[in-house]
């Protein structure tokens, strides 16, 4: 008979080798789903899997995509080790392209040199505030910031459209709900000729090494994590929640609305509705599956990005439709909770009857 | 005649991930015995009433009641049998009546309400534990809730009773009067099994004892005929001393100062502080004796700043003359105090945290932090420091806090607290559950820090512990302070009183009695 028995420590080397059996199996399954969808399953999955990155040019929107789903799963990583569940980086994202863009518009005609920074800058800002809005309603009122993040997210989405349907609408644009076109000034500088990839991948390289200075080296990053792990321990040590639970919000706000403006002022170079096909959300899957680690967060948002790119291709090249993204997110985060399991318990085999014969 | 024999265990045998916690344990119980199981934590008590009780099977081994062999398969099936257990920690539902959370645990056996409320009347009045069955649980205290937990066990037709440390949570009066009702209990035929830290309940109480260490019986004896130290040899091998006896001093200047203390409940469970006022001096240990949930908690969390004091024109806490009423421990700490809270893990230490980072959870002003970064090496080292000054059973300082064992742990949590040089040390329960040669350790420290003139405040439970540690000595009840006495001025029954609340005891006429430790 076999059953789960509670390990007596939680495992290390399942935790590393979970996201990775999550992967597997996700392959496995989209496999499954295509034999059921296609005529050749195989097929598919190259298609889904393989061709978007079989160029050099694949592999500038591989990074390109990865960038803004990077720098919002960094700061949800962060978040999540003080066990603060922001589920709103989408809803910052799209307050940073808001913000962002607001700034932007103002530089459409200028060649001024600020024009790019203040565009990120603002949507940092827009974020920042975003987020910390949360954070006041959890440390004042005691909301549960999963409900009000996620709540957030929706105001943010209507305020967005609100805006290029309004005030921000571009005057000479047919009545399109688009705002106008940036200046030049206001783009990101492209990083590689002859794609779409722009400086923002940088961005995040940086955020990457500086979220894991923070968690591994800094004293306030570890205050975090025993905020997170035992709060009763951080309360013992004087170590201040509330400050803390500000910082971590804030500090994921700040880089979810950095995503929100570099997308702006990147390959969109306006405003419009659809700012986001949910990277917001996708970072929470990429948070946990890089075990809110930085470079398991890398790689697993490079995964995500393949999903996005693979899921544009099969609505393209098979005629399956956009759906299959997310049904492929599901499928990673479904299987990697159920592997999860392993690290906390592990299969026993129990033999069904006990002897009882006497040792003595 | 030939006795049937109550209970025999013949060859137990259960292991568990990682440990073999009984190793082949022979027991036998006659009729009307009461027998002690003693050990130290983690000696595999608790497994093997677990088996006695059905709650776990043994991987080998059988098990006679009454003479027939026996397959215990679960709890309900040892209460057919007539076998009750009263455990460390009851399980009352505050918000029923003692007849109901009764009638909860019985099933169908309990029959209905009204004659199950006779039956409890009589049954308690008749073991001299008197209860009335229709009072809410929540408004009983610690004693008659265990009393409500021993008739449940009574109602029943019951031939072995299981206690598992049943007096940690009593006063001297209230264990006095479990124990005429134990041995008023075994006159009847039934039989008692008594599981214990305290050795001189053992030897005042039972008839035999079963000494468990490491898993296996390591001795059994007549406890009338031994005295507590010959006990606790057996329960600790040869190697660790047993007892010590330090001197007591005076003190000097005072250190930490309360003045006037008040709090207010925020919830049920919460005691209000109502005027304490005390004061330690450097270089002395003050004791506050108590049962748990008298105040002990909420005090220690004023004293620590985890519960801040609103400010006020006349501040009631003093470190070093100056208020401390709005600071967070942070700041507490800066100004010299350190803290083993009663929790280790979860609290004291961050359960899934290496040791190393454990050291710095506390100990950051003291050259681990530069410019906001922290200092891996010195961190590691003063772990491993730590961890060979204190004698810390680790693999090393990246040992995750949750594999140790409670009483490595707090040589560890202890360690670090006095590696600090603290110039005050509240420690809560500082031996709790700590096998007797961490607790000698843990004594040493204390008195050690005390003769550098450290003011030492110790909040515990085991008097034994405070007769020998502490200089001064008083009691906490419902959030009032009793009066404070020299230690070897203030007898047992005193604090006994002081415990129950009764602080109007005289104790001018006690210089005489002196207490003698177990």
């Amino acid at each position: 008979m076999l059953r789960l028995e509670a390990r007596p420590e939680i495992s290390t080397f399942w935790s590393y080798v979970s996201p990775i059996l999550a992967a597997v199996l996700t392959l496995i399954a989209g496999f499954m789903l295509f034999s059921a969808l296609t005529d050749d399953p195989l097929q598919a999955l190259s298609t889904f899997f393989i061709s978007p990155i079989a160029d050099a040019y694949g592999i500038s929107e591989l990074l390109l995509k990865a960038t803004p789903i990077l720098l919002c799963a960094y700061g949800l990583a962060i978040c999540y080790r003080a066990s603060v569940w922001n589920i709103g980086a989408e809803g910052q994202l799209l307050m940073g392209a808001l913000i962002g863009s607001s700034v932007a518009l103002l530089f459409v005609d200028s060649t001024s040199s600020m024009a790019m920074p203040l565009t990120l800058l603002a949507g940092v800002v827009g974020g920042t505030l975003w987020a910390g809005f949360a954070a006041m309603l959890k440390v004042q009122f005691h909301t549960n910031e999963i409900l009000t993040t996620i709540m957030m997210n929706y105001i943010a989405l209507n305020l967005l459209v609100w805006s290029v349907h309004g005030p921000l609408k571009d005057p000479n644009g047919y009545n399109f709900p688009e705002s106008a076109l940036f200046g030049d000034s206001t783009l990101m500088p492209i990083l590689w000729a002859d794609t779409r990839l722009h400086i923002g991948i940088l961005f995040a390289a940086i955020v990457m090494v500086l979220t894991w200075v923070f968690l591994r080296r800094s004293f306030v990053g570890f205050q975090i994590q025993v905020l997170g792990l035992d709060p009763s321990a951080a309360r013992m040590a004087g170590f201040k929640g509330k400050k803390l639970t500000y910082l971590v919000l804030m500090i994921s706000g700040g880089l979810a609305g950095l995503a929100g403006a570099i997308e702006v002022a990147g390959p969109i170079g306006q405003l419009v509705p659809s700012v986001s096909p949910g990277y917001g959300y996708s970072a929470i899957i990429v948070a946990f599956l890089g075990r809110l680690h930085p470079v398991g967060i890398t790689l697993a948002g490079l995964l995500m990005a393949l999903i996005f790119m693979g899921g544009e291709l099969a609505q393209i090249d098979l005629g399956l439709p956009n759906a299959i993204t997310g049904v492929f997110q599901g499928l990673l985060l479904f299987f990697l909770l159920a592997c999860d399991v392993f690290i906390r318990y592990r299969i026993v085999n129990v033999p069904k009857l006990l002897p009882t014969n006497s040792a003595s | 005649m030939h006795k049937i024999k109550r209970l025999e265990l013949r060859g137990i045998s259960k292991q568990y991930p990682g440990c073999l916690a009984n190793d082949n344990i022979d027991l036998t119980i006659e009729p009307g015995e009461i027998h002690a199981l003693l050990g130290e934590n983690g000696a595999g008590k608790s497994t093997l009433m677990k088996i006695i009780y059905g709650v776990t099977q043994p991987n080998q081994g059988e098990v006679f009641f009454n003479e027939h062999p026996v397959n215990i398969k679960n709890p309900a099936q040892a209460r057919d049998m007539g076998i009750g257990m009263v455990f460390q920690h009851f399980s009352l539902f505050e918000s029923l009546t003692i007849v109901e959370n009764i009638a909860l645990a019985l099933g169908k056996q309990g029959g209905d309400i009204k004659s199950l409320s006779e039956r409890i009347r009589i049954v308690s009045s008749r073991y001299g534990m008197p209860l009335q069955p229709d009072r809410l649980v929540a408004t009983l205290s610690t004693g008659e809730r265990q009393r409500v937990e021993i008739v449940r066990c009574l109602v029943q037709d019951i031939e072995l009773l299981i206690l598992d440390e049943p007096t940690s949570v009593l006063t001297p009066q209230e264990v006095e009067a479990l124990f005429s009702t134990l041995r008023h209990l075994s006159s009847e035929g039934c039989s008692i099994l008594f599981i214990s830290h305290k050795l001189h309940e053992v030897t005042a109480l039972c008839d035999h004892a079963t000494i468990l260490r490491h898993g296996k019986v390591s001795g059994t004896c007549i406890p009338k005929q031994e005295t507590s130290k010959s006990i606790a040899t057996m329960m600790v091998g040869n190697e660790t001393p047993i007892s010590t006896n330090y001197n007591k001093v005076q003190g000097d200047e005072v250190f930490l100062c309360i003045d006037n203390l008040s709090t207010n409940a925020k919830h049920d469970f919460e005691v209000a502080l109502k005027k304490i006022s005390l004061n330690v001096k450097k270089g002395e240990i003050l004791g506050i004796a108590g049962v748990a949930g008298n105040g002990q908690e909420e005090l220690l969390m004023a004293l620590s700043g985890e519960i801040r004091q609103k400010k006020s024109k006349n501040p009631s806490i003093y470190f070093d003359g100056q208020p401390v009423d709005s600071l967070n421990p942070f700041k507490r700490r800066r100004l010299g105090m350190g803290f083993v809270p009663e929790d280790r893990l979860g609290r004291g230490a961050v359960p899934t945290m290496t040791l190393s980072q454990n050291t710095l959870l506390t100990s950051f002003d003291f050259g681990l932090v530069k410019n906001g970064l922290i200092q891996v090496k010195k961190m590691k080292a003063l772990a491993n420091l730590i961890i060979e000054k204190y004698k810390v059973k680790a693999v090393g300082e990246f040992s995750h806090a949750e594999s140790l064992s409670g009483g490595n742990l707090q040589k560890f949590i202890i360690g670090r607290e006095m590696q600090q040089n603290p110039k005050l040390l509240l420690a809560s329960h500082p031996t709790w559950g700590v096998d007797i040669g961490a607790q000698v350790a843990i004594h040493k420290a204390l008195i050690q820090l005390r003769d550098q003139g450290g003011a030492i405040l110790v909040v515990s439970e085991d008097l034994d512990e405070l007769y020998q540690i502490s200089d001064r000595l008083c009691a906490i009840c419902d959030g009032e302070l009793s009066p404070i006495k020299a230690t070897n001025e203030v007898s047992l029954e005193t604090v006994g009183c002081w415990m129950a609340g009764d602080f109007s005891v005289d104790s001018v006429n006690e210089k005489e009695i002196v207490h003698v430790a177990s």
